[in-house]
Order: structure tokens, then C-alpha cells, then sequence
């Protein structure tokens, strides 16, 4: 009897928490025409980074709607201090064939990521099967997802969305919930904050010196910068002063001056058996002894960097940071 | 008749709310207002993600007693800590027991007013290097009770308190880790009336580079019971607790301002008490804010009790004292690298006396100074080499 009680209690706190927020995606109006189809409505501006976060190989959109008539100011340090009442609106999918987009794709999830007067909150959305529309679900959820990559292989894994916690383990500075991505170094490719600032919600950018990260996946780009830009959007988000991972001294923000601060023959704290027998996170020259590139490697949940977001490895990121390894004197 | 429906639908009940105990919990922990009590119920429960508490104030979270209710992450398939409670205040976790998490069982990050108690927290499976790193893993937290609760199995340490401040550790007992309880890069902790028994090394206080607190200190260790730590160092290499000789009792390693009184530290096969600085691990320092010497290090009152025998030989330590040392069978209960901060001797050579090591009133009290320093040329060994007094650290109070 007690059981159903609680039971009781906490489906009634549930109901009544919940109705704080949107119960489905298709509520806010962000898009028009199909939902699925992701078409912004007026106001909402599509985005995309110049290096992405590595999550298990999944295609991402971006919007964001700031509110009606409202901008954001340039930045060059940090990620965007979007106005209270902006949306970011992020969705995760696989295309059902990568090698022919006509083929359609499979929406997983959709993340809303709202401001409001008390901070950020972070809501993820997951989407029906009919993907008819995407629903709020607080403890986040799995599925069972199948595709085939640009190689013509069929890959298939248990995806997972994660809880509203679980949200804030990476969006997170000084204990307050924050945006990763829309920095103006990512966002540089030499058009997009021009066309914000067109549209009137970007202001003070500048003529020139506006820092940019590289796309990872450039090879035209030295490996240094390369690899800057990929472990400043796949680990710098918790490996920072302010993140999540600060109690472990290593910070690997693309404009980290402290070289033993960045990994360099450092030695692990607390990482337990995330050392891998090894004694440092990076040895010059010497991938395979550092601890580094062992966790990017490992698919096991108590030794994997990044800890959360992550189910595959990234075999690209891993060989980048492996080959950057190895050229370092 | 009704009744039967009724105890039918209970039952049907129950099952489902097994089947969805982990959502279920998680949306509690989630959804949970402050102030609130979220009580789990009796029994065995499999878990396959971390559990998240986040941003909350004045929760409780309580089972129905270790070993009644029982959280296993055996078949963990994400996240690396059992429970994680992160940026929240006034925290209490009682009454359960947390098992086989991959990585750490209960982390607790960020947390003003953070209290274990009645809890188990232990790898089933024997000491393992497999097994995660810390069992109850309080870090960057103020005001830590961890009381009557128990570790075991933790491939690092078993009861870790890691760069936080106001501290007690007490009524607790910690079996079969490589570190029994570990107190580290902590400021005002009172560790008593424990039981280290069975680890590597019974407690350990520590001071590490290259972190967020860098001076850890003001400890006080007393009325514990350091028994038989001489289990094989089973950590990954890398991690600084690799490196405790097994068969320590208690270790201050460049710590500062640390009382150990009232202990009874009996049968750890290679060390009662050692006082080392950074140096003796040989790791490089970069870190230009660390101080590595230990300092004001007081050990009174306390009962060593070693039968004669030759330290086991599978660490650097046991080597050394072999055949470097050539302690023999008899070794001294207290040992201090004697590494000095030049910076801080006299023209004597030796410290002032609230900088210094004292050793005073033990029963079977006997001390090495190592002389490390000068590759153990100047090694004193006696019953009486550190006499001297130091004023006591203060009691921890929140």
C-alpha cells in the first residue's frame, strides 16, 4: 500500500512539473508546413558550426529565435549571451543512406534549449515513430536506430537520448546551465554572422580579426588548428576552468596557454582505470601512451572520454588526435 | 472477491513499477521539488545508466537499509558513476547500497552540505583492477558527513574526499581498497572512529599538482582502527595511489598541518605511519603554486603493533628497505623521507618547530628519517627522532 502511495505522490509531482514547459515539439511554432520537414517559421535562423560535437555519427540542424526585435552583441572570448527568451533548437538524425539523400532520414530527437529568467533549461524531444512530431521526455529515452554510412555499410546501435540532467553535465559553467556551440569562433565561416547581423540580430561585429576555429574535417588546415578546434567542441566543454571535468586540472580550450594544463606528460587525477596503465594524458610522439587517445578509442562506459553523448567512437577524431600525437617533438 | 482484484492489481502494480524503476527513479531525481524526500523502496534493482541529481536543494534521497535496498550497475551500459549528485545543497544519501558501477559508485560534485550515511558501496567481485575508482567520491564539496557507511573493492580509494572543505569522516569502515579512506587536497577534515582494515593502504591524506585546491590540510585522524593493510596494489598504473607501498597503515603525502592521535595501527607489513613529500613519487612538478613537503605533521598517542617479519618485496618501497635500507625484520613504526623545503630550514638545517614533524607518546614508538634526499646517506633510525610537540588542529565543525 505504501508502494502505490509513493507511487501515487510522484506521478502527481510529475504531472504537475512537467506542464511547466511544452509537451511536444510541434507546440512553439519554430517550424511551418510538415514538422518534419524542419522548415523555420519567421524569426527562427538556421546555424551550423564550423566544428561539430562528435555524437555517435548523427546529422544535426540548428536554429536559434531570439525574441521579436531583441539581438545578441559580438563576443570574440565566448559562446553568445543570447537575450532572455531565446530558443536553440537542435535536431539529431540519421539519413536513411548517406550516399543518396533522396532516400529521407530518420529524426531521432529534437532539443530545445530555452532561456528564461532563472537560466538556461534544456528539454530534449524525442520523436514518434510516425515522425509526426517529437515528445518531452524529462528522463530522455533509447532507440534502436539503422543506417547506411557513405561507404555503402549498414550500421545500427541502441541511441541515446539523454535525461534533463544528463543535459546539463555538458552545458554546464560555474554550476549554471549554458549553450556550447554558438561561439562567434564557430560560428565564422565568413558569412553567417554577416548574415545575422543583416537580419538584425547580431551587433558590434566587426570588420576583421573575428577568431574562427577550423572544420576539423579540413585537411587543408594544420593538423595544430585541426586538432585545436576538435577537442575545443568535443571535451572543452567539461575540460574547462568553470566545466564539469575542472576537478581533473586538464583544460582543453582551443586558447589553453598552459601546456601541462592541456595534457602535455600530465598525470591523471582520479581517473581510476581511465588511465589505462598509462601515466600520462598526452606523450609527445606516442600516442598509444596516452591517455588521451585511449579514452577517445574505448567504447567502455567507465573509461570513454567524452563520458556522455557517446556510445561509438569517432574513428576520424581518434586518428586525428592519433596522427597529431605522433608528429609532436 | 475485492480483495483479491485488489491484491492482483497491487501485484501487477509492483511488477511494472520494477520494470520502470530506473525511468521512474530518474524522473523523481529530476523532477523532484526542493525539500523533498525521494524514498526508494526494498530490493534488488538493476541499473543500466547514471543515476543524476542536479541542481537541487534539501533532497533526500533514502533506501530502506543496506542490503535491503540495492542498486547494481553491473550491467551499466552508459555513464561512468553509479550516482551522481552535482551543483545542489544539503544533500543527504542513507540507507542503501550502491554496487558495481564502472567507474565511480557515488560522485557527488559541487555540493554545499553533502551527507552519506548508512551506506555500502562495494565491488562484489574481489579486488580488481576492473573495478572503478572510488566508491564514495565526494569532490569540490564544503561541509562532507560521511558517516556510518561502508566501501569495499574501490580500485583507487574506497571513502575519497577530493579538493573539498569541512569535512568528517567518521563511524566508517573501508575493506579491500587500494586506498582505505583517502583524504585529499582537503582543507579541515576530522577522520575518527573508522575501520581500514584489508586495504593497500589503510588512510591516506594527500596533496597533488596541477589541480583547482591546491593545499590541502588541518587533518585530523584519530581513534581509528588501521589493521592488516597489506593487500596487493591492484590500481591502474598512472594513478598516484599506485605508488603506496601495500602494507601502509597511514601516508601524508605533502600535506600540511595533520594530527594522527589515539590510532590503533596494527600489522600493515611495511609502514605505520609515512611522511613523504612529492619527490618520493618522481613525478615531474609543474605546477608552480604546489608546495610538495609535508609539514607540521604530529603523531601522538597512538598503539603500533607489527609481528617481526621482512616487508613484502613487490613495491619500490619494499625494495628500497631490502636493500637499501637493510631494515631487517624489526621496521621503524614511523618514517619521514626527511626531504626539506629549502626555503624553510634554519641555518641549523632543520625546521622550526611549527613546520617540523613530531613524534611523541606512542606506544612501541620507533622512527626513521630517510635522509632521501641525499640518496639516504644521513639515514637515523630511534626510538626518538622527532620529539617534539606541535599544537593541536582544530576540530572540524560546519
Amino acid at each position: 500500500m505504501r508502494i502505490l502511495i509513493v507511487l501515487l505522490i510522484a506521478f502527481i509531482g510529475l504531472i504537475s512539473a512537467e506542464t511547466n514547459y511544452r509537451e511536444n515539439l510541434s507546440d512553439y511554432g519554430f517550424f511551418k508546413g510538415t514538422l518534419k520537414d524542419l522548415i523555420p517559421a519567421d524569426g527562427v535562423v538556421p546555424y551550423a558550426l564550423n566544428s561539430a560535437l562528435f555524437s555517435d555519427y548523427a546529422s544535426k540542424l540548428r536554429f536559434v529565435k531570439l525574441p521579436p526585435g531583441q539581438s545578441v552583441a559580438y563576443n570574440p572570448d565566448s559562446v553568445l549571451q543570447f537575450p532572455v527568451g531565446t530558443a536553440i533548437v537542435k535536431t539529431f538524425y540519421y539519413p536513411i543512406d548517406e550516399r543518396n539523400p533522396k532516400k529521407g532520414r530518420r529524426l531521432m530527437e529534437t532539443r530545445v534549449l530555452l532561456h528564461e529568467e532563472k537560466g538556461w533549461v534544456a528539454l530534449p524531444y524525442i520523436w514518434n515513430k510516425e515522425q509526426t512530431d517529437a515528445t518531452l521526455e524529462v528522463a530522455g529515452g533509447s532507440d534502436q536506430v539503422l543506417w547506411t554510412d557513405a561507404s555503402g555499410k549498414k550500421q545500427s546501435f541502441e541511441y541515446q537520448v539523454p535525461n534533463m540532467n544528463q543535459c546539463k553535465g555538458c552545458h554546464e559553467r560555474s554550476g549554471e546551465m549554458t549553450p556550447i556551440g554558438p561561439s562567434v569562433r564557430q560560428l565564422n565561416d565568413g558569412q553567417q554572422l554577416q548574415h545575422w547581423e543583416t537580419a538584425g540580430i547580431l551587433k558590434g561585429l566587426p570588420k576583421d580579426h573575428i577568431p574562427a576555429l577550423v572544420n576539423y574535417f579540413n585537411t587543408a588546415a594544420s593538423l595544430d588548428d585541426r586538432v585545436k578546434a576538435y577537442l575545443d567542441i568535443n571535451c572543452a566543454h567539461c575540460h574547462n576552468p568553470t566545466g564539469p571535468a575542472r576537478s581533473s586540472g586538464l583544460y582543453l580550450t582551443w586558447d589553453s596557454k598552459d601546456r601541462t594544463a592541456y595534457g602535455f606528460l600530465k598525470s591523471p587525477v582520479a581517473a581510476g582505470r581511465g588511465s589505462g596503465n598509462l601515466s600520462y594524458d598526452i606523450v609527445p610522439g606516442k600516442p598509444e601512451q596516452s591517455i588521451l587517445h585511449y579514452r577517445m578509442a574505448s567504447r567502455d562506459p567507465g573509461v570513454m572520454m567524452p563520458e556522455l553523448g557517446r556510445q561509438l567512437t569517432h574513428h576520424e577524431g581518434v586518428e586525428l588526435v592519433r596522427s597529431w600525437i605522433q608528429s609532436l617533438q | 472477491m475485492k480483495l483479491l482484484t485488489f491484491l492482483l492489481s497491487l501485484l501487477s502494480l509492483t511488477a511494472l513499477a520494477q520494470a520502470d524503476f530506473e525511468k521512474n527513479l530518474q524522473k523523481r531525481l529530476i523532477l523532484a521539488e526542493d525539500g523533498s524526500t525521494i524514498e526508494i523502496e526494498a530490493g534488488r534493482f538493476q541499473l543500466t545508466k547514471t543515476l543524476s541529481l542536479e541542481g537541487k536543494k534539501n533532497i533526500i534521497l533514502r533506501g530502506k537499509g543496506i542490503d535491503k535496498t540495492i542498486l547494481s550497475f553491473k550491467s551499466q551500459t552508459q555513464g561512468a558513476e553509479g550516482l551522481r549528485v552535482s551543483n545542489c545543497e544539503n544533500i543527504v544519501i542513507e540507507d542503501m547500497t550502491t554496487e558495481d558501477s564502472k567507474g565511480d559508485l557515488i560522485k557527488t560534485m559541487n555540493v554545499k552540505g553533502i551527507t552519506f550515511r548508512r551506506l555500502k558501496a562495494a565491488w562484489t567481485g574481489g579486488p580488481k583492477s576492473t573495478n572503478g575508482s572510488y566508491a564514495l567520491y565526494p569532490v569540490l564539496c564544503e561541509n562532507v558527513l560521511i558517516d556510518s557507511c561502508i566501501a569495499i573493492g574501490a580500485s583507487d580509494a574506497g571513502i575519497y574526499v577530493g579538493q573539498s572543505k569541512h569535512i568528517i569522516v567518521r563511524n566508517s569502515e573501508a575493506y579491500e581498497n587500494v586506498a582505505g579512506i583517502e583524504i585529499e587536497n582537503s582543507l579541515y577534515a576530522d577522520v575518527y572512529n573508522n575501520k581500514a582494515i584489508g586495504n593497500t593502504g589503510g588512510i591516506l591524506v594527500f596533496d597533488l599538482p596541477d589541480l583547482v585546491q591546491k593545499k590541502g590540510g588541518h587533518v585530523r585522524v584519530h581513534h581509528n582502527l588501521v589493521k592488516e593493510n597489506n593487500l596487493k596494489n591492484f590500481a591502474p598504473k598512472g594513478n598516484i595511489v599506485g605508488n603506496v607501498p601495500k602494507g601502509t597503515g597511514m601516508m601524508v603525502l605533502a600535506a600540511s598541518n595533520v594530527e594522527f592521535f589515539e590510532n590503533q595501527i596494527i600489522n600493515n607489513a611495511t609502514i605505520g605511519v609515512a611522511v613523504i613529500s612529492y619527490y618520493m613519487t618522481e613525478n615531474a612538478i609543474k605546477d608552480k603554486d604546489y608546495d610538495p613537503y609535508p609539514t607540521a605533521v604530529s603523531i601522538h598517542h597512538n598503539t603500533f603493533e607489527r609481528k617481526p617479519r621482512r616487508v613484502p618485496m613487490d613495491s619500490r618501497f619494499g625494495k628500497m628497505y631490502r636493500f637499501v635500507l637493510r631494515f631487517g625484520r624489526h621496521v621503524p613504526a614511523v618514517v619521514y623521507d626527511g626531504i626539506l623545503n629549502p626555503a624553510k630550514v634554519g641555518p641549523d638545517r632543520k625546521y622550526p618547530l611549527d613546520y617540523s614533524i613530531c613524534v611523541r607518546d606512542n606506544v612501541n614508538q620507533s622512527t626513521a628519517n630517510l635522509d632521501a634526499e641525499h640518496n639516504f646517506k644521513g639515514l637515523k633510525q630511534g626510538k626518538d627522532l622527532f620529539d617534539c610537540d606541535l599544537e593541536h588542529v582544530k576540530s572540524t565543525k560546519f
